[in-house]
């Protein structure tokens, strides 16, 4: 992970979110510290702190003095919301794009989702 | 803002006819980890040099943690200068060496000396002169790591260095930054590699800053467009370009540009690709614009 060219503290925040979208970090508890995210990750921990800047200033973390970062309530739908909102630009848009260079028309791409959704 | 640990002000060196250093101007944060980047020559071991003490400017005012570090013992204690050539006494053993360290730097922590030993693997009875440049540079990162020293400087600390003992250092680094945050300069030539363990970054090049800004500003500065030469020349219209590389009727230029997400947009409309460009394209493209431009920029 963490080598998609996006800014690292972006990828931190987005690591962290994914982990609260899956269930890893439920709502009230604790996520790992910054330290212990620097140190794994081997990065510096002004950068870390700013990846989880982020997920404060989204209120899906806040912070509680002397103890660490948690998981607020009610993150795990903003982390929903927030992806959903960019579903269409993230997957949908390169996806309409790649098929258009490939000429499949929205049947075939219909057909393909159908088949695959059908299929998992 | 905090002071800043090391305030250099229109700082110059010359040897000889060579210009190594001219009018550099740059602070260097407190307790940050700060990478001096740059092409060969461009400066930095002359820079290191200088703070460390180990070298006097010829002209411009050096402050490290407020003083002077040209010979003054009570800030050379303070300061862990580890050079990519360091010579140590040639029939000393690592526990001479050991012994003897802890004289010079106030702060030493055996243990942490012990722990990165073992890590590195460095044989106890080989003298200095008999150990390879790989178990040398893992050598003075025990020595310039277990200081603790306030200032500690790593001039291309892992020569040698096999991608193994190049992931322990890293570790190691990061980890003991976090115990004990300190003020670190490392430069290095491997940059994709260690761009995650720095906060700061400086660019030098022919002897001049080019540049100096948080790691995360100067990432999220620039981008490379490549493509059609006319749909990219459009697209970097209005742009400061940074590098060009044309190859027939294909280019691929550099271009300082924070706003990534409307260009992206248009570059996809236009056939081009958009990717971030990295801490080393920067460096490349700094390196080659202060050559095209000598003596139009600063």
């Amino acid at each position: 992970m963490l080598d998609d060219g996006k800014p690292i503290f972006q990828q931190i925040a987005e690591s962290i979110a994914d982990g609260i979208l899956t269930g890893t970090y439920p709502e009230g508890t604790q996520v790992p510290s910054t330290n212990e995210l620097a140190a794994f990750h081997r990065i510096n921990p002004a950068t870390v702190g700013k990846g989880l800047g982020v997920l404060v200033d989204r209120e899906v973390l806040h912070k509680r003095r002397g103890l660490g970062m948690f998981v607020s309530d009610g993150a795990r739908q903003r982390v929903r919301d927030e992806r959903t909102a960019a579903f269409r630009a993230v997957f949908v848009v390169p996806l309409l794009s790649e098929a258009r260079s490939l000429g499949l028309d929205l049947e075939d791409v219909h057909r393909i989702i159908d088949h695959e959704g059908s299929a998992s | 803002m905090t002071q800043p640990a090391i305030r250099l002000s229109e700082v110059s060196r010359h040897f000889g006819r060579v210009r190594a250093l001219d009018s550099v101007t740059v602070d260097i944060p407190h307790n940050a980890i700060t990478g001096l980047l740059g092409r060969n020559g461009a400066g930095k071991t002359t820079l290191m040099s200088i703070i460390a003490g180990h070298d006097r400017a010829d002209s411009g005012s050096v402050r490290v943690l407020g003083a002077d570090p040209f010979e003054r013992a009570p800030i050379m204690s303070s300061i862990s200068f580890v050079r990519d050539n360091q010579r140590y006494p040639e029939d000393f053993t690592l526990r001479h060496l050991l012994e003897v360290a802890p004289l010079f730097h106030a702060g030493w922590d055996a243990d942490v000396a012990e722990k990165l030993v073992a890590g590195f693997r460095l044989p106890r009875k080989t003298t200095v002169k008999k150990m390879s440049r790989g178990q040398t540079s893992s050598l003075g990162i025990v020595l310039g790591l277990a200081s603790r020293a306030p200032v500690t400087i790593f001039d291309e600390p892992y020569l040698g260095l096999d991608a193994t003992a190049r992931r322990f250092f890293y570790d190691a680094l990061m980890q003991d930054y976090i115990d004990h945050p300190r003020t670190i300069i490392v430069s290095t030539h491997l940059i994709d590699e260690m761009e995650p363990l720095l906060e700061h970054v400086v660019i030098v090049d022919g002897g001049r800053l080019v540049r100096e800004a948080a790691a995360d500003e100067l990432r999220g500065s620039a981008i490379t467009l490549s493509g059609l030469t006319d749909a990219v020349d459009d697209l970097a219209t209005g742009h400061r370009v940074l590098q060009r590389r044309t190859v027939g009727g294909l280019s691929s230029v550099v271009i300082e540009a924070t706003d990534a997400d409307t260009i992206t947009e248009r570059a996809t409309r236009a056939g081009a690709q958009v990717s971030p460009a990295t801490l080393q394209d920067l460096v490349a493209a700094y390196g080659v614009e202060a050559e095209s431009l000598e003596g139009t920029h600063a």
